[in-house]
């Protein structure tokens, strides 16, 4: 860039770079800054190995741990409870995913490098989005390995190779949608053990009461309501017509919406917030 | 409060700066709850000087600097750099100003040359010459062989180089260095004083921050004092040392109630005031010469004034305080916390 002189002996002068100095960030450099702090997050996860143990830990003991529990309470035997409990292990594996991106904002904003972040002149988003980009990679295991593990178990799913695709697809993108709710609670936090406590009372309702685990009609009526509107059952179902019988149903686009929704309105808070924190 | 002005250092002290503000602050105000960090400060930094900003901990010195970066909001006041509103246009500000805060602020988890290429890509440079800018800094900060190691591994010395490095990529006009040498051993500290003599030879702009007043006064073309948020005095390096002597006689008397009497046998040899101490019995007394010392000393001895202890010192800091603002650097525990977050 004309702006950059070499670190050589060449004088710098300051009234050109007030002359040269760019008024804001254009959307090319808002995104390049943001696969820029991806690569530092992927940098940080293969040297911290140790941050996969929840998405590659949790698939695999949830899965087995639930299907042997409820399998035989809900759906007669383990077999059958499977095409049920998957997708919802899936929809509850990502979402506790997203919840590990905000409290490892938390903890990474506290550190000396995200002073340099905000003095240097980078779009405010690109230091939150960037880990985001890097965790697609997370979500994306952490769908994958349940599903294995479903396989592994005995799970066929009828939706074949396409069907299961879509599903972790359909997974990923909403884990990335609804971290944007986790990465304001990040922003907005005072510690990360407190981003973990405010995302657990998030996440727990919200995995729980839908449908991931037992059938709506199960449930009391004034239950039944919530969980019917509440978004991870529409997750849930959408991963289940996916996977168990190649559908793409009416609950993909709810899913979607409701993504679309969580995003517009948590990313400009979570900016506006971590602006403030300047 | 009172505010001690010194008259105006000469013309610019550079060839590279002209006549121009590199920085203008009138009436900077920042507030932390009922706590008046920075309580209307005034600044003139001129283009191409070094200024120095003293002071203890808890002074104010962060929180301005901080303000001045864009990181914090500036609650009251005006600041300008290089005639550019700090409040109304950040992101141009975050292009003139390269920051090195207290604690190095670089990536734990890279190397020393994975943080350069981030920063430099971060900035926009086309990645052929942020790997050629990584290694030119690199080489220039001592940094060659520890490259490739991950920072964890760095020394306090180390990181600070890599962390003024980083704030070096774009080479901007005005560089902030906030205690650049607090921690330091003194040669890492010497070579530090190099490198930043080196950046205004090259056109830069230096602003920082320093509790040394033997730092202010190796480096800094001027100097402001500042004491709970306010500047209480301004001028060069010798018209600070003028004010308060060129060394100081510590004197640590046997019977504090002598001390009304000490005061009066040294105000009769120098015909200056000594200067209280909080201690017990405690006298400083700025001397223009260390010589001055034994003529008190021997004016004591034979006014049967008994003496514990006797140095004769650089002035520290804390007599630079007491010098101007009659109490020493007290306040530390109180403010420090709030200004270090």
């Amino acid at each position: 860039m004309s702006t950059v002189i070499a670190p050589s002996r060449e004088v710098v002068r300051a009234a050109e770079r007030v002359a040269a100095a760019r008024p804001r960030v254009s959307i090319g450099d808002t995104l390049s800054q943001t696969l820029m702090m991806a690569w530092r997050a992927l940098k940080k996860m293969r040297r911290n190995p140790e941050q996969f143990f929840d998405v590659a830990l949790q698939p695999l003991l949830f899965t087995a741990m639930f299907a042997f529990i409820f399998g035989g309470a809900i759906a007669g035997d383990v077999a059958s409870y499977l095409p049920l409990m998957i997708p919802g292990i899936v929809a509850q594996t990502v979402l506790t995913t997203c919840m590990a991106t905000g409290t490892q904002l938390r903890e990474d904003m506290e550190k000396g490098v995200f002073d340099r972040f905000k003095s240097l002149p980078i779009a405010r988003i690109a230091p939150l989005a960037g880990p985001m980009v890097a965790d697609l990679l997370r979500y994306t295991i952490a769908a994958t390995l349940t599903f294995a593990m479903g396989l592994v178990m005995g799970y066929r799913p009828d939706g074949g190779p396409a069907g299961v695709l879509a599903a972790i697809l359909l997974a990923v993108v909403t884990g990335w949608s609804l971290a944007w709710a986790f990465t304001w609670v990040g922003t907005i936090a005072r510690s990360a053990q407190a981003v973990q406590g405010i995302s657990m009372m998030i996440l727990f309702p919200l995995t729980f009461l839908s449908n991931a685990f037992v059938p709506v009609e199960t449930l009391p009526g004034w239950l039944a309501a919530f969980v019917r509107i509440n978004p991870v059952s529409h997750l849930v179902t959408a991963t289940r017509d996916l996977a168990n019988h190649a559908l793409v149903s009416g609950e993909v686009g709810w899913t979607l919406l409701a993504c679309a929704i969580v995003i517009a309105i948590f990313a400009p808070l979570s900016v506006r917030s971590y602006k403030r924190h300047m | 409060m009172s505010i001690t002005e010194f008259r105006p250092s000469g013309g610019g002290p550079s060839a590279a700066g002209g006549t121009d503000l590199a920085v203008r602050v009138r009436g900077l105000v920042k507030t932390f709850g009922e706590h008046r960090a920075v309580d209307g400060i005034d600044l003139d930094v001129r283009s191409g000087e070094i200024f120095g900003v003293l002071g203890p901990n808890g002074a104010g010195k962060t929180t301005t600097l901080r303000m001045l970066a864009t990181l914090l909001k500036i609650d009251e006041g005006r600041a300008e750099i290089f005639g550019v509103d700090v409040a109304g246009n950040p992101h141009v500000i975050r292009q003139l100003v390269g920051v090195t805060g207290q604690y190095a602020s670089v990536d734990e988890n890279l190397t020393a040359r994975e943080n350069l290429w981030l920063f430099s890509r971060l900035q926009g440079v086309a990645a052929p010459r942020a790997r050629r800018i990584s290694t030119e800094l690199l080489g220039q900060f001592g940094l060659e062989d520890a490259a490739d190691k991950p920072i964890s591994q760095f020394s306090g010395g180390m990181r600070r180089r890599l962390d003024l490095a980083a704030s070096l990529i774009t080479r901007p006009p005005l560089i902030f260095l906030d205690e650049p040498t607090t921690g330091l051993d003194p040669r890492t500290r010497g070579q530090m004083w190099d490198t930043i003599r080196g950046l205004v030879a090259d056109g830069c702009t230096v602003l920082l921050t320093t509790q040394y007043l033997d730092e202010a006064d190796q480096l800094a073309d001027r100097v402001a004092v500042i004491d709970h948020g306010r500047k209480v005095a301004e001028g060069t390096p010798d018209e600070l040392k003028t004010a308060v002597g060129d060394s100081t006689l510590q004197l640590l008397l046997a019977d504090p109630g002598e001390v009304p009497a000490a005061v009066e046998i040294v105000r009769r040899v120098l015909g200056s005031e000594p200067v209280l101490s909080p201690e017990k019995g405690r006298l400083n007394v700025a001397l223009d010469q260390a010589d001055l010392a034994a003529d008190v000393l021997i004016a004591l001895r034979s006014a049967g004034v008994s003496i514990t202890s006797v140095s004769v010192d650089k002035p520290s800091l804390d007599e630079v305080f007491l010098a101007l603002t009659g109490h020493g650097t007290d306040g530390d525990a109180e403010n420090g916390k709030k200004e270090n977050r």
